[in-house]
């Protein structure tokens, strides 16, 4: 008996290692450990045993059974693993081929910056006030230090509606609007789209986009619109970016400036992109003139401002190095689904 | 304004190069826009002296000529100038040099004779006769005795073609810097040097000035001053070498001594001046008035213009000979035979010349300076220049004395000094005396706690004016940065949430943001068919538009998006799907400012785009807005649209959305072969009928039954009505309703459709068992019995 048991186990692993699949591998089961296989026929001759033999054989029976199941299990375990590998390697994909297109839309390069410019100033506290396009020359001059017959109003050709009613020139209007409006402390920016009768061509487009900014509230400084657009201008181009403040004249801020950012592509040492300069002008400015703040019902006494105003259009063709404006109003989608 | 570093050198000495000087001067307030040193193209062109000249042996039109250069040999060159002569001192561009324009000289032959370079006409030097009146035009420019005839000197040097040029972009608010002078101050004040600036000085003459003219002001609001002197025995003839490389360095061409001279002191104080012909002034008088109605003038440029009563005149007692401050008559220049002129020095109103010069379309070097307002104080010091300069030049006879007819009445403007005021505004801490040093280096006189602000300056009026002079000049830079300090309520509206929740939701649905113009043409409307009595036809007019393709504000952006998608279109895009979030223009009236709307403007044409697209798309914008509560119109009669294919949804009692494919005559209007798809969406109706707050249903706690259903009605039927039919009948248990299927064809009766909806039904507090739902999948049937509407069998 001892002997068929050592023959079965030698069977048992004979026929495993012979095994190919999961089938023959079953079938040994069945054949080995079934309840009609070899291991249960054996076992059923037990009652011929002595009792002595009894334990033995029985132990040294269970010993192969629990061998041979093991045999099986691991070798089904090995099996399983082959197949499932291979059929893995049938399921293999091309990964470099194009994956399949989403149909998002593409915002406009003038939203994208827009954006970020907003973002900008809306985490430095600043609000976003808006207004309307067609204005009353009052707002869009008088109230801001230019009167009828001003030299400043050539260089501003206006689009008229009627004597008194125009198209804005700029987004300055917003401050007197504003002021009128609000008390101190006022922290907005106004964005929006302005309109000057500029024939169109690669620079000039007879409506555009500008971002004007105001700051009123007691002991403004001169030194306050620097830091605010030095931490404009590094949050914009990066924490290396400098500023730099040249003197200008503009009617309804004094002192007045042009502020020039240095270089977003040379970095300051002169590149085309810059001319050479080093700088690139992009915003003007200067402290509220004492007649505005007035004018918009604030006592120059007792508070100061500044304000600031850049041309969104400007800013975008930096960015992303557009040479001509006509693209972005232009609205070919081959254009607009580069960005 | 265009600078001379040598002329602004007479007045203030600055040791600086011209990129330092550019730069401070730009820094302290006066833009640099470029600087260029003159003649820096000229490369090895030289002073030859010509010491023979041949005839070339094969060309009769050419000459082989011999020059001395200052080396040691000859210097052959070959030339078909005719204007040569043994003795000529030339310029000689020599092998490897650069002429003006930048073209390479080299040796070469002509006619097989070799020449080593070529002679210089004044063209090629980069000049014209205007600056060597004795050159011509057509040969070589023969070195007169106002040159140095030194041979081999670098021709610039020995022409005076050795200026630096800058240009300066002057603001409308400093007149004053568009003068050497005045950009002299502003150079010493910068460079903390002295301004050296001489009183005219004007030798007696002869005679009495007041025997010979007459000068009356009639409008004194218009004319603060004028100021006359006669010059007499006038020498016409061209100015000397100074003042012409003086005047071509600025930009101003040289014509003869008279008229360089008043260009002259424009340019060095920035008064205009004007010269007229004694002789055609009748009366011998001078006076300033308004035009009379129906007067007219030939200004110099040769063009007769017709003359307005509010047009100020200079005048001489019969007629206007000049238009004040803007150009002089016909008669009024000087001509070769002039022998007695009238000099004008005179300030007039700025608005009042601006007016003028525009009305008439001429606006002129003096118009544009006097429409800033000039300093009527100067007058007289720039007459006695102009005087000065005659008796220089010898160009005539000056008789003693000036008729001064002075009606200023403008005083000196006076402001507190408030050196305190002054820091805590800018940010710095500069002591008082230093303030008073700054100011005084532009001539601002400070005494008693007081400011005394030149008469040239008059856009000093408040302490922020002088601040900003203060703050110039202690320099920008030097401004200490500081943070933004106080409370930041940095909020959005619920305009602006709304419109970024718009933009999302669009770009996620693939649509592409476009940016059109705000005018349009007046026939967009016609294109897209609005009717005549239509609101859209209330249209802001622009009354000074480019052209009229821009000359109205748009009512609708809808010819927007059309323009937009057939310019894509004609561009062979296959596809374009697109949005716009515009303002749009209604009119009211002159009194009030029109209505400005916005809309989020669809578009779109290509394979995947057709009615229920864009349907989906606005549907998706208005659930992702929390807009759920609208109605949908079928829309026959918008001439814009497919009368089959438009639909309106109307939320409460307004108009939110209209929507559908184009109109196929529309379509041909805009040149397209291909469907359209347009919709208008109102966001101040979706503003007034959000539900922007969101709340959260719990999830179903009991499963639901499903039912298909499938009906058959007249084609004509809408879906809607069904859907309607059915909700109301299901009740509160129906909790989606979802169509699945429509169907025509053969197994339906011929004008019929079948319409298949998924039902399903829901109870919040129990599981529906199959009586209840087939209980209300009765009702359904039997509510749309009621409407003719049967079950499909």
């Amino acid at each position: 008996m001892k002997q068929q048991l050592e023959n079965i186990k030698a069977q048992a692993i004979e026929m495993v290692a012979n095994a190919q699949d999961r089938a023959e591998l079953d079938a040994a089961r069945v054949k080995f450990l079934g309840k009609k296989g070899e291991l249960t026929a054996i076992l059923k001759q037990m009652g011929k045993l002595t009792p002595e033999e009894r334990p033995v054989m029985g132990q040294l029976a269970n010993e192969v059974r629990s061998y041979i199941e093991n045999l099986i299990t691991e070798a089904t375990e090995k099996v399983k693993k082959i197949e499932m590998e291979k059929a893995l390697e049938k399921e293999t994909l091309d990964v470099t081929i194009p994956g399949k297109p989403n149909t998002i839309g593409h915002k406009h390069p003038l939203s994208i910056v827009l954006d970020e410019v907003k973002d900008i100033f809306f985490g430095m506290g600043f609000n976003i006030a808006t207004g309307p396009e067609v204005e009353w020359d009052y707002y869009n001059f008088e109230a801001l230090n230019i009167p009828k017959d001003h030299p400043a109003r050539d260089t501003q050709d206006t689009f008229y509606i009627t004597e008194n009613m125009l198209l804005r020139t700029q987004t300055s209007p917003m401050q007197i609007r504003v002021m009128e409006k609000e008390q101190p402390p006022i922290r907005i920016i106004a964005p929006g789209r302005v309109f000057r009768s500029d024939a169109v061509d690669a620079t000039h487009s007879p409506l555009f986009h500008q971002i004007e900014g105001l700051v009123v509230d007691k002991g403004i400084t001169m030194g306050d619109l620097k830091g605010c657009l030095e931490t404009f201008a590094k949050q914009l181009y990066g924490e290396n970016t400098k500023i730099r403040l040249r003197p200008h004249h503009f009617p309804f801020t004094e002192p007045s400036c042009e502020i020039d950012v240095s270089c977003f592509r040379c970095g300051g040492k002169g590149c085309p992109m810059c001319k050479g300069e080093g700088w690139i002008e992009i915003l003007g400015g200067g402290m509220v003139h004492p007649k505005v703040l007035k004018t918009g019902g604030i006592d120059p006494e007792v508070y100061s401002g500044f304000a600031f105003g850049m041309g969104l259009e400007r800013l975008v063709m930096f960015r992303f190095n557009i040479d001509d404006m006509r693209l972005l109003y232009e609205n070919d989608v081959r254009f607009l689904s580069q960005f | 304004m265009i600078l001379s570093k040598k002329w602004v050198k007479d007045y203030v000495d600055f040791n600086a190069t011209d990129k330092e000087f550019a730069d401070e001067m730009t820094l302290s307030g006066s833009k640099v826009e470029a600087f260029e040193v003159e003649g820096a193209e000229l490369k090895n062109i030289v002073v030859g002296h010509i010491e023979a000249i041949e005839h070339h042996p094969d060309a009769d039109t050419l000459w082989v000529c011999q020059l001395d250069v200052g080396k040691d040999e000859n210097v052959q060159i070959v030339t078909s100038a005719q204007n040569l002569k043994v003795g000529d001192y030339v310029p000689a561009a020599l092998h490897k040099s650069v002429v003006a324009g930048g073209h390479k000289i080299e040796k070469g032959k002509l006619r097989g004779v070799a020449s080593y370079g070529m002679m210089c006409s004044v063209a090629e030097l980069g000049l014209t006769v205007h600056d060597f009146p004795y050159a011509i035009e057509d040969g070589i420019f023969v070195l007169g005795d106002d040159c140095q005839k030194v041979v081999g000197m670098d021709i610039r040097e020995a022409i005076g073609l050795t200026d630096t040029v800058t240009e300066f972009e002057i603001t409308s608010n400093r007149p004053d810097c568009l003068s050497v002078i005045g950009l002299a101050r502003e150079a010493a004040a910068t460079f903390k040097t002295e301004l050296k600036v001489n009183e005219p000085v004007v030798k007696p003459g002869h005679g009495d000035v007041n025997d010979m003219l007459k000068v009356q002001i009639d409008e004194p609001s218009k004319c603060y001053r004028y100021v006359g002197a006669v010059v007499e025995n006038v020498r016409v003839k061209p100015s000397p070498l100074w003042m012409r490389e003086r005047l071509r360095a600025s930009g101003v061409r040289a014509i003869n001594n008279i008229v360089d001279i008043t260009n002259y002191v424009m340019l060095e104080y920035g008064q205009p001046m004007h010269a007229f012909d004694l002789r055609y002034l009748e009366g011998n008088q001078v006076i300033v008035r308004n035009a009379k109605n129906g007067e007219t003038i030939t200004t110099l440029d040769g063009e007769e213009r017709a003359l307005s009563e509010d047009m100020l005149v200079i005048a001489d007692a019969k007629k206007p000979v000049a238009v004040a401050g803007v150009m002089g008559g016909e008669y009024s220049g000087i001509m070769d035979d002039t022998t007695t002129i009238v000099f004008e020095s005179a300030c007039f109103n700025g608005p009042s010349v601006r007016r003028t010069a525009k009305a008439l379309g001429m606006r002129t070097e003096a118009s544009s300076r006097y429409e800033k307002e000039l300093n009527p104080y100067s007058c007289l010091t720039c007459l006695n220049r102009a005087l000065e300069l005659i008796q220089l030049l010898d160009a005539g006879d000056v008789v003693n004395g000036v008729v001064d007819c002075n009606k200023v009445t403008k005083e000196q403007t006076v402001l507190d000094f408030e050196p305190e005021w002054v820091n805590s505004f800018i940010g710095i801490n500069v002591s008082a005396e230093d303030q008073i040093k700054m100011l005084e280096a532009i001539d601002f006189e400070v005494k008693d706690g007081k400011i005394y602000v030149p008469y040239f300056r008059n856009d000093i009026e408040h302490k922020a004016d002088v601040a900003e002079e203060i703050a110039r000049f202690y320099g920008y830079a030097n401004i200490p940065n500081s943070p933004l300090r106080g409370e930041a309520k940095a909020k959005l509206t619920p305009a602006q949430v709304l419109t970024k929740l718009v933009d999302s939701t669009l770009l996620s649905c693939g649509l592409t943001e476009i940016c059109t113009y705000s005018f349009v043409s007046p026939k967009t409307l016609d294109k897209i068919r609005v009717p005549e009595d239509s609101e859209l036809r209330k249209l802001v007019v622009i009354s000074n538009p480019l052209g009229e393709e821009t000359s109205v504000m748009r009512t609708t952006s809808i010819p927007s998006m059309l323009e937009v998608l057939a310019r894509n279109y004609n561009n062979r895009n296959l596809e374009a799907a697109l949005y716009e979030i515009s303002t749009e223009y209604i009119s009211r009236g002159t009194e009030e400012l029109p209505y400005e709307k916005q809309s989020a403007v669809i578009g779109m044409y290509g394979k995947n785009a057709d009615f229920y697209t864009l349907k989906g798309t606005v549907e998706e914008l208005l659930s992702k807005v929390g807009l759920t509560d609208y109605d949908v119109v079928p829309v026959n009669d918008n001439p814009t649209f497919h009368p089959g294919r438009c639909a309106k949804l109307i939320a409460g009692d307004k108009e939110l959305a209209v929507l559908g494919e184009i109109h196929p005559i529309v379509n041909e209007n805009y040149g397209f072969n291909t469907r359209v798809y347009v919709a208008s969406v109102s966001l101040e109706v979706i503003a007034e009928f959000r539900n922007a707050t969101k709340t959260y249903t719990p999830l179903p706690k009991f499963p639901a039954s499903t039912r298909d259903l499938a009906f058959v009605c007249e084609k004509s039927l809408t879906v809607l009505t069904l859907e309607k039919a059915i909700t109301k009948a299901v009740g509160a248990i129906l909790e989606d309703i979802t169509l699945f299927d429509i169907y025509e064809g053969s197994q339906i009766p011929e004008g019929m459709k079948s319409v298949a909806f998924n039902l399903k039904l829901r109870s919040k507090d129990h599981t529906l068992n199959d009586e209840e739902a087939d209980s209300a999948v009765k009702r359904a049937i039997k509510a749309l019995e009621e409407l003719g509407i049967t079950l499909r069998s």
